[in-house]
């Protein structure tokens, strides 16, 4: 009876009870939290909408659009003061430089991009997406608020399209094209609203030349896509617009594009919304210290159409033999080599590069001169160690440009130009000409030598937001291999990843000399027994 | 046959649930460091920080139970028969001779086993615990002093796991160490450790 319960005891304290413990352990350890659902009422959806066809002032024969403007802030009175500070109407913003490089008034007026240089010079063309009416050169009034296009971003009958080359000028009765008809200014102005997707999109999905050229992760295809490519934005989600997440107080529009940015402020936030702490699941949740939303929910981008990851101008300007331009294509017939443009790389599904990222980025600005190669015509800021720096996704675009051998700096380059024979690249296929007068045209000393030089552009991802199925899983970073996302960004350690090779080998050395030394020991014994 | 008593229900349930936990911790650990996929990354480390916290729980137990019951005395060093002790491991068991140290239940442990595990309690697991948690809520180099990061904590804890490895391998050896080779096994099981008689002492001692 006694021996009974004895070992009734040991199997309890020996067995048993063990089991449970590490049953309880494995079952409350290895679980997933769930994460928070977000309810949100789309800002579309919030109110009523002024019904502008009432209006008479609207209903007059408008003759230019500056009329139309002048109409608007006959009501709307004081956001001409608004929209005239922002960086969309000036393309310029004072900015505090990292590396003390201080305070420059900069923006896409006076940036240098690897696309096509730059806005400055090329006026007629890249003025397009100007949100006034004509900035052809330096005569255009900047402190005249007709000047100001209301429609390019509150057109909601998607019918505004202004014409190409018209430097933000819709086309008007004399140059109107079936592609770019004269407005209908009295149906435009009956149906204003809140900017939809298509207004934004109009300027933002088309940057550098065609959709999704230049972000990777904003395009057209945006506009009517399911949940896989947008989970925000989704059609049959919850058919979000950008100003839903882009908040909006008095034309100051949240958000910021680090081609053209440089400070860690009035930025548009997934925390906003989601809150910093989203899974209920503390060791993912305590990722957000170190790693940005985007870098686990953006895990490839360019989900629909291609998008351009390498141009090299170096290459443009071939004829055929009877002198004419040459276009290329490659198997997603995208162009892969235009005369006037020269060679490109276009890819789709892209997996990000990764960087360490803090918000602030620097800027190659005119009469920087070139030290490293490629140069970094955009440079984003942070590492490990600075607390503010988080891992983010990038795309970066690569390329080849035009800079001046004897300043060693990147050239400004004329493309654009309505005719032949003004010198412009596009047009008249010369180098020479088109960077003297791209120099010219931003006041800057041009040597006439010149050669191309490896640029790259960094671009932050932010959009093409993935379901969470199709998240990074833990694996994806946390590798060995050399196919982990974050196989390259070095300067910290990275469970999974890394290891220090002395205490590995010194450790598998002890595990190894343990062993041989029982097994010794055992064979001695065995052997001093049969003796 | 004489039946000493070793080890409490307690005791049993301490080291069985340990060891338990220390495979769990090992195979898991190992995984998040790189070497192999058994669960999965994800897995692995929810199991791993699971089994730490209950490694943690049972240790403040163990704790409260060693001083309690005085029998944290088993595991101050001494200095007695310790070099007959080592002598016995190196040279006296090939020749059957007996064991230097007579076990009861206030005396468990043979003067090289005190230091043994004495290292194991005051070095390997409480490194072990430091540098995990230090894994586990320190992720960032300042939160709140600067440690440059994981490197300290994740190496040392590196190494930590190689050190309770090579111990597990040894340890599982030394059982077989007993008067007979299934002798201590049972003792950790039964919680009795059953010593010949005297005068048959000899003729078992090298099993």
């Amino acid at each position: 009876m006694n021996t009974l319960l004895q070992k009734l005891t040991s199997f309890l304290v020996v067995l048993v009870l063990p089991a449970l413990v590490v049953f309880a352990t494995v079952h409350f350890g290895n679980r997933r939290g769930t994460p928070d659902e977000i309810s949100y009422q789309n800002r579309a959806d919030m109110d009523k909408k002024v019904d502008h066809s009432e209006f008479e002032i609207l209903q007059q024969n408008f003759e230019r659009p500056q009329d139309l403007t002048a109409a608007c802030l006959s009501c709307h009175n004081k956001r001409d003061d608004e929209l005239m500070s922002s960086a969309h109407w000036k393309w310029e913003r004072e900015s505090n430089l990292p590396n003390d490089r201080g305070t420059v008034s900069i923006g896409k007026k006076n940036l240098i991009n690897n696309y096509c240089a730059s806005a400055q010079g090329n006026n007629g063309s890249c003025m397009r997406c100007h949100i006034g009416y004509g900035w052809n050169d330096d005569t255009f009034d900047f402190n005249d608020p007709t000047n100001l296009d209301c429609l390019v971003c509150h057109d909601n009958t998607d019918t505004y399209k202004k014409r190409k080359g018209g430097a933000g000028m819709p086309s008007t009765a004399e140059n109107a094209s079936a592609e770019f008809p004269v407005p209908d200014y009295n149906f435009i102005a009956a149906n204003v609203g809140k900017p939809l997707k298509e207004n934004c999109g109009f300027c933002h999905f088309h940057g550098g030349g065609g959709n999704n050229v230049k972000h990777g992760d904003l395009e057209e295809a945006m506009l009517n896509c399911d949940r896989y490519v947008d989970v925000h934005m989704a059609k049959a989600g919850q058919d979000m617009s950008c100003n839903d997440c882009h908040l909006t107080e008095r034309h100051n529009i949240t958000g910021r594009a680090y081609s053209v940015s440089s400070e860690n402020t009035n930025r548009a936030y997934c925390e906003t919304c989601h809150t910093s702490k989203p899974h209920n699941d503390k060791v993912i949740d305590m990722h957000n210290h170190k790693v940005a939303c985007q870098t686990c929910h953006i895990p490839v981008y360019a989900k629909v159409n291609p998008t351009v990851m390498y141009w090299d101008w170096s290459a443009a300007g071939r004829r055929d033999e009877n002198g004419n331009p040459i276009t290329e294509y490659d198997v997603d017939h995208k162009y892969s080599y235009l005369s006037i443009k020269g060679r490109f790389v276009w890819d789709k599904d892209v997996k990000p590069e990764y960087f360490w990222f803090n918000g602030t980025a620097d800027h190659y600005l005119y009469g920087d001169t070139i030290s490293e190669i490629p140069v970094q015509i955009n440079t984003l800021m942070g590492e490990y160690r600075d607390p503010d720096s988080k891992i983010w996704p990038v795309k970066v675009h690569r390329g080849k440009q035009a800079y001046d051998t004897e300043t060693r700096e990147i050239a400004n380059v004329k493309v654009f130009a309505e005719k032949k024979g003004e010198g412009a690249f596009w047009e008249d296929l010369r180098w020479d000409t088109a960077i003297q007068l791209g120099m010219e045209s931003a006041g800057r000393y041009y040597s006439g030598n010149f050669d191309f030089v490896s640029t790259e552009m960094y671009w932050p991802l932010n959009h093409q937001v993935s379901p969470k199925e199709h998240t990074l899983k833990c694996a994806d970073c946390h590798t060995r291999s050399n196919e982990g996302r974050l196989a390259n960004l070095a300067g910290f350690y990275l469970p999974g990843r890394d290891y220090a090779k002395g205490v590995d080998y010194t450790g598998f050395a002890i595990i190894i000399l343990s062993l041989i030394g029982v097994i010794t020991h055992a064979l001695m014994r065995i052997f001093a027994r049969k003796h | 046959m004489e039946k000493i008593k070793l080890y409490s229900r307690f005791e049993r349930f301490w080291h069985w649930t340990q060891m338990a936990l220390v495979i769990l911790l090992t195979i898991t650990g190992f995984e998040i460091h790189g070497n192999y996929t058994i669960f999965g990354f994800e897995a692995a480390v929810r199991l791993h920080n699971a089994s730490a916290i209950t490694f943690i729980l049972l240790g403040i137990m163990t704790i409260f139970w060693l001083i309690v019951t005085g029998q944290y005395k088993n595991f101050v060093p001494t200095r007695e028969k310790f070099s007959e002790q080592l002598k016995f491991y190196t040279s006296g068991i090939f020749r059957g001779e007996p064991h230097p140290t007579k076990k009861s239940f206030g005396n468990k442990l043979n003067p090289v086993q005190r230091i043994t595990y004495l290292g194991l309690l005051i070095m390997i697991f409480p490194v072990q615990t430091l540098t995990g948690v230090l894994y586990m809520f320190y992720h960032y180099p300042q939160n709140p002093i600067d440690a440059g990061g994981l490197w300290i904590a994740a190496v040392l804890h590196t190494l930590g796991a190689f050190i309770m490895v090579a111990f597990v391998i040894v340890h599982m050896y030394m059982i077989t160490t007993g008067h007979r080779i299934n002798t201590n096994l049972k003792a950790m099981i039964t919680g009795y450790e059953e010593e010949p008689a005297e005068e048959h002492k000899t003729e078992n001692q090298t099993a």
